[in-house]
């Protein structure tokens, strides 16, 4: 499905931060994704929707430049993925859900590392490692192994990794998964923080609390774009749905043509039927 | 963070960064110097692996337990015996009165040897006649028997010659002539043939090749494993950037390990090096950046670490038994010899031995250098492609 969705508050004359025309992914016979298109303004918080195995992660790599597309384009600040995959890796910043940290690195190491793998100077690195470490509340722990980190700290140093070189697009891949509560708010204060400062922020989430705070959502199921609009159209738009989390579950009913339980509440009970 | 400083002035495609290649470099280092077992590998192997070929793997068979079972008992039957343990090659270890004791013993793997001299053996001598005494070898180790068997039939030749031409001259006779033609055999670059200085010196260049195989297997596979390569393959880093980076500091350690396997070799097993020094360690270095390519060649098919295990014994099995490390190439049948120029490492072995133990130099050596340099530079192209498309 082809939505053109552009949320009036962007304005019309606001340049993309992601353009995605038609991308198609094949594997052998198998099609990841199917024909996508959608354009996500500058400065949007984008929560990028889907069941496992929809085709979200294969997107995430094409848009990194990592694979390539069977067929379309896509555009990251501009730049074109295939073409000109240095400038885009350059531009962007990434962080998986598994945090990809060197353990047996401090900190601080972590941090120099990839500010070489940038390319930044000493200066430029030692200002930015200083706001980071601000950002991620990791003061003092400059010198301890990323691997003795418990959860919401690793992933708060994995997200100051992504963002040494300024990138002007972030894309989380789930960066909440198997974090606590508590964590999880202090990080997406830290992403709409983020967004404030203009960055353009691609988050994908199983999290519909999450997802409901995004500017702007996408459903894909079976490689296809079902959805592309802001949470509150959505949620206003299905019959009934009081939060995200029902529209996503109805979207799967039509689509796969299987009921899903209701709520968790109910199946307390399913055994006692 | 309102600034956008390094968006604007991104590298440009293709172009080798000096401060990427040094990150990563820098990087790799502080996780070696982290990693103990990284650390101990250039000390233990060297170590462990010297003095267990050192002085277990010996070829030399001296002293085999033998049981004599004398039929003759007479002054001419004992110095027949007496030949035989003063051969140094049999010890004899005791007497018994018939066959079936010698049987017995050999089954219970008291002894190697029977030697059994018939009841007539010093009349036959007396009348110049043929004599048969009997040597009965335990054939289960064929290297102990083969031994035992030749130096067996030299010993009881010179032997019954001495006691025949006694009695010759004691009769007033002429000694019996020896063979007119006479073999002087002289032998070269390890004249008392030991098997030490034809496995030490090969040692070196096993464990160099272990040491950095196996480092460099597992330092890109970790990546793997730890899913850090997912974050890395997002960065601008280059795949040639990212495996030099990575290499450096495992050239670094294994030329160590080969150095120190080199001390051992030359200043605790007295072996000196008969050749060039210089040529020695600058083909070392050489051999160190093929085995470093190996073991990148591995960690791009392996996964995990345990699969980059598997694949190294595959590498590590042939290279022992195939390339003259121990068993000798000219033994091999054609086929599976020539399974052994596949192996870098055979090259690398006949260097190691020209240079330590022949002393000789380019001259002879140029044809397995230029073999060795043509190895590492497929197997490390090989690894750079194969690498960048594992990223994909």
């Amino acid at each position: 499905m082809n939505v053109d969705a552009k949320p009036a508050v962007y304005g019309t004359n606001v340049q993309y931060a992601i353009e995605v025309d038609h991308l198609t992914k094949r594997f052998g016979t198998f099609t990841a994704v199917d024909d996508i298109s959608f354009q996500i303004p500058k400065g949007c918080i984008f929560g990028f929707l889907g069941p496992n195995g929809s085709g979200k992660s294969t997107t995430i790599r094409m848009l990194c430049g990592v694979l390539h597309p069977s067929s379309g384009i896509a555009h990251i600040m501009g730049h074109d993925v295939v073409k000109e995959t240095e400038i885009v890796r350059q531009s962007l910043g990434y962080m998986s859900q598994r945090f990809s940290l060197y353990e047996d690195l401090t900190v601080d190491e972590n941090l120099d590392f990839y500010a070489g793998v940038y390319g930044l100077s000493k200066e430029v690195r030692n200002r930015r490692k200083e706001d980071l470490i601000l950002m991620a509340n990791l003061e003092g722990k400059e010198k301890k192994l990323a691997g003795t980190l418990s959860g919401g700290w690793k992933q708060r140093l994995a997200l100051g990794c992504a963002l040494i070189h300024k990138p002007e697009l972030l894309i989380l891949d789930e960066p909440t998964a198997g974090v606590d509560p508590v964590s999880r708010r202090v990080f997406w204060e830290i992403i709409h923080a983020l967004s404030r400062q203009g960055i353009t922020i691609l988050v994908t989430t199983h999290y519909m609390d999450e997802a409901e705070s995004c500017d702007l959502v996408s459903f894909i199921l079976d490689g296809r774009i079902i959805d592309h609009d802001t949470p509150q159209n959505l949620i206003a738009g299905e019959a009934g749905a009081r939060n995200l989390e029902d529209v996503f579950i109805h979207r799967v009913e039509q689509v796969t043509g299987r009921a899903v339980s209701g709520t968790f509440k109910e199946m307390r009970f399913i055994h006692e039927k | 963070m309102r600034s956008r400083e390094t968006a604007g002035k991104a590298p440009r495609r293709g172009l080798f960064s000096w401060k990427r290649f040094t990150a990563i470099v820098k990087k790799e280092f502080i996780q070696v110097r982290r990693d103990r077992i990284s650390m101990m590998m250039p000390i233990m192997m060297p170590i462990v692996m010297m003095f267990l070929f050192g002085y277990a793997v010996n070829t030399e068979v001296d002293q085999v337990p033998t049981a004599v079972l004398d039929l003759n008992r007479t002054a001419e039957s004992r110095a027949f015996i007496e030949h035989f343990s003063a051969s140094g090659y049999f010890r004899i270890d005791g007497y018994v009165g018939n066959e079936q004791e010698i049987q017995d013993a050999v089954n219970a793997d008291v002894i190697k040897v029977g030697l059994i001299i018939p009841a007539d053996f010093d009349r036959k001598i007396q009348r110049g006649e043929v004599v048969a005494p009997q040597l009965i070898v335990d054939g289960t180790d064929p290297t102990t028997a083969r031994t035992a068997f030749n130096s067996g039939m030299l010993v009881s030749e010179m032997a019954t010659r001495e006691l025949l031409n006694e009695r010759l001259s004691r009769m007033g006779g002429l000694a019996l002539k020896s063979p007119s033609v006479r073999v002087t055999a002289k032998i070269w670059f390890n004249p008392e043939m030991q098997s030490v200085r034809f496995t030490i010196p090969a040692l070196i260049g096993l464990i160099l090749q272990n040491i950095t195989l196996m480092l460099t297997a597992f330092a890109l596979v970790r990546e793997k494993e730890r899913s850090t390569i997912e974050q890395l393959i997002v960065t601008p880093i280059r795949s040639f950037e990212l495996i030099m980076g990575k290499l450096i500091p495992y050239v670094a350690i294994g030329y160590l390990g080969f150095l120190f396997a080199l001390s051992i070799c030359m200043f605790w097993f007295g072996i000196p090096v008969a050749g060039s020094l210089p040529l020695l360690l600058s083909i070392g270095f050489l051999f160190v950046l093929c085995s470093l390519a190996m073991g990148m060649l591995i960690s791009t098919f392996a996964r995990t670490q345990l699969q980059a295990m598997m694949a190294m014994v595959f590498v590590l099995l042939p290279s022992i038994l195939l390339s003259g490390f121990i068993f000798p190439r000219e033994a091999m049948p054609p086929f599976i010899a020539a399974i052994g120029y596949a192996i870098p490492l055979t090259y690398f072995l006949e260097i190691l031995r020209g240079i330590v133990l022949k002393g000789v130099g380019m001259q002879f050596l140029w044809k397995n250098t230029l073999m060795l340099g043509g190895f590492t530079l497929v197997i490390l192209s090989l690894a750079i492609l194969r690498f960048r498309k594992s990223l994909d």
